[in-house]
């Protein structure tokens, strides 16, 4: 397997305050890395410096070995990284359907994914095509997003807190697509708070702490107490 | 009969300041952005049609097919150079800029075409009217109705049902999340921008053919445009054509009284429209 | 320039104006009094546009309406001019009151026309005022001028024409005018209201948390500067003899000059407008002889600012120099940084 997303000390700004210090992470290609950590730890910063939304102040992200650090989004985008936001952000004035086809507004040539396959994928979304995005659940409402970053056909899925505000059983069959969307040979990042759940689908850990990464590792080599130590800081204090 | 006759020469007069609105409402619709040269840019694409009118000898109505893409890539222009650079939250430099723009473009027109009054020769046409039995009106003012009419349909099938429109409206929704789609804002307010101008050499058409034009008319447009826009409901191209129709009978209805209340009753309507629905008529759901 | 010497310089500066027409020509007296009108008017326009928000293209209601009423007071009243100025202020500022809460329903931009067209109201229906000559406008009747009260003592006194000691009269009133309003917007400016409405321009809703009514602050800084700008405008109309309603509610003349005298010499600054009226006034001079390129020069002057020194030529000043004789902050005290020793 190589590397096809490599971050290399990367700093960044939340505002004023600095929120990441000298991350290092590599995604392979196929493969699925989950981030966890607690609310302000730089996790939604770090998802915001590699698509470009968030200023970085130094550091590198590659992308199948091209610098693209510093890119504008949309440049970002169209290079095949997409992201599904923390809290969806759907656009209100588009309907359903027309959230999904803004997602392929970049796209040039065709990909796996069509509108008909995110449509299969998630049937609701075919159902409830004509309605205003933001009138879904909060479930739905996390499907037409994601359906909306893999309408880009990207090379690399970023997924900030999927399961934020989401009951268990909806979680789960949010993450039950996961398969299909590896499948389709999309690597993934994952942001989550959701502990188990992370470990459950990812194939590799970091664990990040007030902008740095503490730990990382396979989930099956990693401990419990690890993970807590990592995620709450008590070694670090 | 005279009632009648006053309704519907309102009702047209309405036509002409929905074109003059609908430029206006466009862009606020996309980037919250208040023009306040679109009274004035109206009456530089009416110079504009006039030139080239002038220099090829061509009727007016053809011309305007040469000016309306000069308008569209001046729009362009405009938009990346200049106003793109001020969009943001603080309301006050494109207001400021806008207003800079609009003294410039009125003193560029007077020292080029001098403050004499100019009009637009559409021969036989002007005077042709079509009797009704009720009432006759004027072909040109049916004219200009039936455009605003068409703008604003072809401006909301654009808005509603093209990629284009999609961009629009997710743009004007969330910028930075319209990024993340591979959506360059800066274009498609330029876009934007271009199609206003578009909408304003139009306008301009109609403008200069029913009446005479100077370089200091700009400002009184855009404050009918603006009237409009308000009593319509932001962001509602529909409401637009409404509140140009409100605006258009109340000057009709005033004139018809005393010639020198037209644009005091108007201005009048305007308010009192405001005064009970303070979000005008077609309010848009989410703002 | 030490700190202790500016306010010397500054009262010096002061002293002579106020001696001015004593010892200058009566045209330099009538040109500066044209410079202190659009001063005092650009400084309403600043306290409105660069503190409280409120970007009004509708200042020329308050100067048509101050003229107006002064003219009414002398004309169909009878009374003193000076009587009438006041007259004009006051009339301007009741007028403030049912034009704040139609504008005020207005959000931000569409603040701006909305006022502009209430400024158009005002004018049509002025033009309808017959009695004061309608649409074509009226003339103050001859001799009125030099009826005020106190020309006869400052003739005797500076030893003038009747005519030029009208002159230095309107002059001193327009020169107490413009301090009383630097003084009035420093102090207000320094003043717990005052920062509350820096507060607001900053950011509304922390305003509103701290318990600063930003409709109130608003509506109250609105009506004063109503009151200021009518006063202005009377005493302007005093000098020009004649109004008609567009001169009276020109917007070029009362509110788009002064526009771009607060942008160019720093919105949202106090010395701005002093500094912008002096640049505006050197632009006027310079390109007097090429008709209206000096508005476009105008016009693009402005958009330049906007577009790369948003705090104008004041704003550049300060920032190079970090000279600043009129703070509006109060200065945080200076705290020690902790040293980092690890």
């Amino acid at each position: 397997m190589s590397a096809l997303l490599t971050i290399a000390g990367l700093t960044a700004h939340y505002g004023d305050f600095q929120a990441l210090f000298g991350v290092d992470l590599t995604l392979d290609q196929g493969q699925t890395v989950a981030i966890i950590g607690a609310n302000g730890a730089g996790k939604t910063t770090l998802m915001r410096a590699i698509t470009g939304v968030a200023k970085v102040t130094a550091g590198s992200v590659r992308l199948a070995g091209e610098e693209i650090t510093r890119s504008p989004a949309p440049d970002i985008l169209t290079r095949g990284v997409a992201m599904v936001p923390e809290g969806r952000k759907l656009f209100p004035s588009l309907t359903v359907e027309e959230n999904l086809l803004i997602g392929a507004h970049a796209r040039r040539g065709n990909g796996f994914w069509t509108l008909e396959r995110i449509q299969t994928l998630f049937p609701i979304l075919k159902e409830r095509r004509l309605s205003p995005g933001t009138a879904l659940s909060g479930g739905q409402q996390q499907m037409v997003a994601i359906g909306r970053a893999l309408m880009s056909n990207p090379q690399v899925l970023l997924c900030d807190e999927l399961s934020l505000g989401l009951a268990p059983v909806v979680i789960k069959e949010i993450y039950a697509a996961f398969p299909q969307i590896k499948d389709s040979g999309t690597s993934i990042i994952v942001v989550e708070q959701d502990i188990s759940q992370a470990l459950r689908v990812a194939d590799h850990v970091h664990c990040m702490m007030e902008g740095r990464i503490t730990l990382s590792g396979r989930p099956s080599e990693l401990s419990r107490d690890a993970i807590h130590d990592a995620y709450f800081g008590v070694n670090h204090a | 009969m005279m009632l009648i006759d006053t309704l519907a020469q309102g009702m047209l007069l309405g036509g002409l300041y929905a074109l003059f609105a609908a430029g206006l409402s466009l862009v606020f619709g996309i980037m919250r952005l208040v023009n306040l040269a679109h009274g004035d840019l109206i009456i530089l694409a009416a110079y504009l049609i006039l030139t080239v009118a002038t220099v090829t000898g061509l009727h007016p109505f053809v011309a305007v097919l040469i000016a309306a893409p000069l308008m569209f890539g001046f729009g362009w222009l405009l938009q990346t150079h200049l106003l793109n650079r001020v969009l943001g939250n603080d309301i006050l430099p494109p207001l400021l800029v806008t207003f800079g723009l609009s003294v410039v473009i009125q003193n560029g027109l007077l020292s080029t075409f001098t403050a004499d009054s100019q009009k637009l020769t559409a021969g036989s046409i002007e005077a042709a009217s079509v009797d009704l039995g009720v009432v006759t009106l004027g072909v040109m003012p049916v004219l200009t109705f039936g455009s605003a009419v068409l703008v604003i349909f072809l401006l909301n099938q654009l808005f509603y049902r093209t990629a284009l429109g999609r961009a629009f409206r997710a743009t004007s929704d969330d910028a930075v999340t319209a990024q993340l789609m591979g959506i360059r804002p800066q274009r498609v307010f330029a876009m934007a921008t271009g199609i206003a101008m578009v909408v304003a050499t139009i306008a301009a058409l109609y403008l200069g053919t029913r009446a005479n034009f100077d370089p200091s008319i700009g400002p009184a447009r855009l404050l009918y445009a603006f009237e409009a826009v308000i009593i319509g409901g932001l962001g509602s191209l529909w409401g637009t054509l409404a509140g140009g129709i409100v605006i258009g009978l109340a000057q009709a209805i005033g004139a018809s009284i005393n010639p020198e209340w037209q644009i005091l009753s108007g201005h009048i309507a305007f308010v009192l429209v405001l005064l009970i629905r303070p979000r005008g008529l077609f309010p848009r759901a989410n703002d | 320039m030490s700190r202790s010497l500016s306010p010397l310089i500054a009262l010096f500066a002061l002293a002579v104006l106020y001696a001015l027409p004593a010892i200058a020509p009566r045209a330099m007296v009538q040109d500066l009094f044209g410079i202190l009108t659009l001063l005092v008017l650009a400084m309403n326009w600043n306290l409105l546009a660069g503190f409280a928000g409120l970007v009004s293209v509708g200042q020329q209601a308050f100067v048509g309406i101050g003229a107006y009423a002064m003219f009414a007071a002398i004309i169909l009243m009878g009374l003193d001019p000076l009587v009438g100025v006041v007259i004009g202020g006051i009339a301007a500022a009741v007028f403030a009151v049912p034009m704040a809460f139609f504008a005020f329903r207005l959000n931000g931009a569409y603040f701006a026309i909305g006022t502009w067209v209430v400024a158009d109201i005002a004018r049509l229906a002025i033009s309808q005022w017959k009695a004061l000559g309608g649409g074509t406008g009226t003339s103050l009747p001859k001799g009125t001028a030099k009826e005020m009260a106190f020309v006869d003592g400052i003739k005797e006194m500076l030893d003038v024409s009747t005519a030029a000691a009208a002159d230095a009269l309107t002059y001193w009133l327009m020169l107490s005018l413009a301090v009383a309003m630097l003084v009035a917007s420093y102090i207000f400016l320094r003043s717990r209201m005052g920062l509350g409405l820096q507060a607001i321009r900053d950011n509304e809703n922390a305003a509103r948390s701290v318990g600063v009514d930003p409709l109130k602050l608003k509506a109250a800084v609105f009506l004063l500067t109503a009151f200021a700008t009518g006063l202005c405008g009377a005493l302007a109309f005093i000098q020009i003899t004649r109004v008609t309603p567009d001169a009276a509610f020109s917007v070029i003349d009362w509110t788009a000059f002064v526009i771009f005298i607060t942008v160019i010499g720093g919105i949202g600054t106090l010395p701005g407008p002093i500094v912008g009226v002096v640049v505006f006034y050197a632009l006027q001079r310079a390109l007097a002889d090429y008709g209206t390129i000096y508005l476009i020069v105008l016009g693009c002057l402005g958009i330049a600012v906007m577009l790369f020194a948003r705090r104008g030529l004041w704003g550049l000043f300060t920032d190079r120099t970090g000279i600043d004789p009129l703070p509006l902050r109060h200065r945080p005290p200076r705290v020690a940084k902790p040293s980092h020793s690890a």
